[in-house]
């Protein structure tokens, strides 16, 4: 069991200059970061602001470009997630890694189950040592219960104690609270609190700002890849932080130029998702943008894939050009003029197999065929057409899809839906992991989208994109709106807050709450 | 998480782009098709050299003959495997289409067009089963045509009570026939390659299978009915698997219960070596009917060269597993990029 041999003020934990690059985006421009033995340290910082990225060096998981990893002063290689481990560096991620078949009590000691001669376990010692981990958690876990069959709460409670079994200095928690309720995450931060007093040095990534003020001693805070402040969390305020995380001006990225409003063309009322208890209601209008921001799991990909009839709808109606339609699957919203760019490129995105070509027409195959046959003619020339005009790279229109470029595979998917010339596009999280440039133009094409008279719902974790591009922000927060600001009203503060359900002042509520 | 995730994978999209020139890309794509063409080829030199019996017409003819039943399925397989599915079912649709074609001539005196057609209608109409349980009861599709393979054999004994049946001499035309010089069944085979060749490039169903073995759900998001398409495919499959054990009912006359051992492994086999990925998303006819060739060309070299099936089998394995490691190395590097 770990035991932080470190005096309490000294660090732990020493990243030093560490640097990524990936192609198009430097992830980390030379962060310091520093741990000490028993605090708990919160590293927050917007999505893609490099805080995972990081963490993963720690782990093993990525490596570094350059820079050096201190351990109680002395450096270290962390060559792969086994270096980590042995230098008791333990992380629990969002997704649990637990195998769901098997025992609690076989999870935790995974890969070195106690035995009595080789090969034959001895589940009796095994019993008696996982109690001893859940000892020292006082967390009254049932040992051998299926791990599939545990709460999301029970099974983090499993990763942790995992961490724990093995000797663990350094503990990094990613996000641990997303999927738990109030009583779970006091229980989470009491058993977090009790570590830190057997001197564990705890990373605790977050962007919860009033959780970071309970919980955590300090705080570092990362912004494009760069360290941008270091607090006690004694001395900071919600309102600093929240600063310091956006913090930049509005650059010129965002070439938004508004379009003449039109018609009402999406309206959706009271509609909730199965599974869910918020109902949700808004519209979108002619040449509109239409943002949607809140963090990772507010339930905003959730409800579109509902209104795109990907996912089952509960209760609620949805009205097209002012009348009520049923979307029972996606080629009915289709019919409906509806087009969806998931926010999982790869896995829903595009079919990387299939050429630029087969890509660009697969959600129009009813127009480009007729009795089912291809006209591939015309396939093939609007594919030409839309990469002239898309400026998509590729060698020619065969290529396949999964060799181009991110950027290059996100313009296709778009490529796809204006080729389909459906009337409201849904975009969820459209620049996610492409580079600047490529950013660039997929903003001047939602502009030229709501130019020709359509509606574009932007979906983005990303605030600046959402204030930048869009002319109507919602805020989703738990499954439901929280607020709405137009264009040019609100403040990445305000939206922050009211994401994270933080108000310091009266003037973040501004917009109206549904 | 998913953002560096994607930006690692962003990293080898762009070396390509800078690094990679294009005709390699090309030429890599043209030896995947032509790889297993290149080794038919050279197979069928060596075997010209080592037999004086090789190359002469009747030998090819029959090479072709003996090929065509697992070259007709596997182009249905080629399709299953496509959409990332399998059909393990088809060497009992073989055995039952032939048996029944040939009891309902024999026992209730149809017409042998009609039994026949009953034989194909029937393997389609298993075929429609393993499509239905692979969609709407979600079952895997190597659980559920196992599952069929196995009910739809018990069946074929069942009405036979195990017993072949023996139809009418003027049952042999499909299997013995000739169309001017040629062999009914290499007549048939090349029309069946034909239309599967068809359905895949040029039609939507075709494409729609590719789409949806390379990402279901990017396909489903598009719109593409996916259950129809995949029952459609299952359809097919079932069909050419019924049209298969009419042809072998009529090459031996008989309706025999356990006939169509083989044509189950052998045509994923053919699938397989001609480019087919069980990942899905690849796949042509061309290389199933080269995989078919393939395959007969080592049995038929075998007999020829008196090699004993012994070690014909087993120079068929290492021919499957050379075939398949080398489309996961070659699908490796593509992922790398």
């Amino acid at each position: 069991m770990s035991v932080a041999t470190a005096s309490p003020t000294r660090p732990a934990v020493e990243m030093l200059g560490i640097q990524r690059h990936f192609p198009g985006v430097q992830a980390l421009k030379g962060v310091d970061f520093r741990v000490r033995a028993g605090e708990i340290h919160a590293l927050l910082g917007e999505n893609g602001a490099g805080k995972s990225t990081l963490m993963k060096i720690l782990a093993g998981a990525e490596r570094k470009d350059e820079g050096r990893i201190l351990l109680d002063g002395e450096e270290v290689r962390i060559g792969g997630p086994t270096d980590a481990l042995e230098h008791g560096i333990a992380t629990v991620y969002q997704e649990t890694s637990l195998a769901p078949h098997l025992s609690v009590a076989e999870n935790l000691f995974i890969g070195r189950l106690p035995t009595t001669a080789p090969g034959v376990v001895d589940w009796r010692e095994l019993r008696r040592q996982a109690a001893q981990v859940l000892e020292r958690l006082q967390v009254p876990l049932p040992l051998r219960a299926r791990v599939s069959e545990l709460t999301i709460a029970q099974q983090q409670m499993t990763e942790i104690a995992k961490a724990l079994s093995h000797r663990v200095r350094v503990l990094v928690l990613d996000e641990p609270t997303s999927a738990l309720t109030e009583t779970e995450i006091a229980e989470l931060f009491r058993v977090l609190r009790d570590l830190r007093a057997q001197g564990v040095a705890i990373i605790y990534i977050s962007h919860t700002i009033e959780e970071i003020l309970e919980l955590c001693d300090r705080v570092t805070v990362l912004r494009d890849g760069e360290l941008v402040g270091e607090r006690e969390v004694s001395t900071t305020t919600a309102d600093e932080l929240v600063r310091l995380m956006v913090g930049r001006p509005l650059v010129e990225m965002f070439p938004k130029e508004p379009a003449p409003m039109g018609e009402e063309l999406l309206r959706v009322e009271k509609l909730r998702v199965r599974g869910r208890q918020t109902e949700v209601s808004f519209s979108v209008r002619a040449g509109e943008v239409l943002g949607f921001a809140g963090l990772l799991g507010a339930g905003r990909t959730a409800l579109m894939r509902a209104i795109i009839g990907a996912i089952p709808v509960e209760s609620g109606t949805i009205y097209r050009d002012g009348k009520p339609v049923r979307i029972r699957n996606p080629q009915g919203a289709i019919a409906h003029s509806i087009g969806y760019l998931s926010d999982d490129r790869r896995r829903s995105g595009f079919a990387g197999l299939l050429s630029v070509a087969d890509n660009l027409s697969l959600a129009s195959l009813p127009q480009f065929s007729r009795v089912g046959l291809l006209r591939r003619g015309d396939e093939r020339r609007s594919a030409e057409a839309m990469v002239r005009t898309l400026r998509i790279v590729t060698p020619s229109i065969d290529q396949r899809v999964a060799l181009l470029s991110g950027g290059n595979q996100q313009k296709t998917v778009l490529g796809k839906w204006i080729t389909a010339g459906v009337q409201i596009l849904i975009l969820d999280e459209p620049t996610r992991g492409i580079d600047v440039g490529a950013k660039v133009e997929i903003y001047r094409l939602i502009n030229r989208l709501a130019k020709q008279g359509k509606a574009v719902i932007l979906l983005s974790s990303y605030l600046p994109e959402v204030l930048g591009m869009s002319d109507r922000i919602l805020v989703m927060r738990r499954g439901a709106i929280v607020a709405e600001f137009k264009r040019g009203e609100a403040t990445q503060e305000d939206v922050m807050f009211a994401a994270t359900g933080q108000h310091p002042n009266a003037q973040a509520q501004g917009g109206t709450s549904r | 998480m998913t953002d560096t995730q994607t930006a690692h994978a962003t990293a080898g999209q762009a070396a390509i782009e800078q690094g990679e020139p294009y005709r390699r890309l090309w030429l890599r794509r043209v030896l995947q098709q032509l790889g297993p063409f290149l080794f038919v080829l050279a197979l069928g030199a060596a075997l010209t050299i080592a037999s004086p019996y090789f190359l002469t017409g009747t030998n090819i003819s029959a090479v072709f003959v003996q090929m065509s039943v697992i070259a007709i399925i596997a182009v249905g397989q080629v399709m299953v495997i496509i959409t990332a599915g399998i059909d393990l079912s088809v060497s009992t649709v073989v055995a039952l289409s032939g048996v029944l074609s040939t009891m309902v001539v024999v026992n209730d005196h149809w017409s042998i067009p009609l039994g026949m057609t009953v034989g194909v209608l029937v393997g389609g109409g298993v075929g429609a089963i393993n499509g239905l349980l692979v969609t709407k009861v979600h079952l895997p599709p190597f659980i559920a045509t196992l599952g069929t393979l196995s009910a739809v054999g018990g069946i074929a004994l069942l009405i036979t009570n195990g017993q072949p049946i023996a139809a009418p001499t003027s049952f042999d035309t499909l299997g013995d026939g000739h169309v001017g010089p040629i062999p009914v069944p290499i007549v048939v085979m090349a029309v069946v390659a034909a239309v599967g060749w068809f359905i895949l490039a040029r039609t939507t169903l075709g494409r729609s299978a590719y789409a949806i073995g390379s990402s279901y759900e990017t396909a489903r998001l598009s719109g593409i009915r996916v259950n129809r398409v995949l029952i459609a495919v299952y359809l097919i499959q079932g069909l050419l698997a019924g049209l298969g054990g009419v042809i072998v009912a009529s090459r031996v006359v008989t309706g025999d219960p356990s006939a169509g051992a083989n044509y189950n492994l052998d045509a994923i086999a053919a699938a397989v070596i001609g480019g087919a990925s069980l990942f899905g998303g690849e796949g042509t006819v061309i290389g199933g009917l080269i995989g078919a060739l393939l395959m007969e060309l080592i049995s038929n070299g075998g007999d020829l060269l008196n090699i004993s099936n012994f070690w014909q089998d087993f120079i068929l394995g290492v021919v499957i597993i050379a075939a398949v490691a080398y489309d996961q190395v070659r699908r490796r590097a593509l992922e790398k990029r």
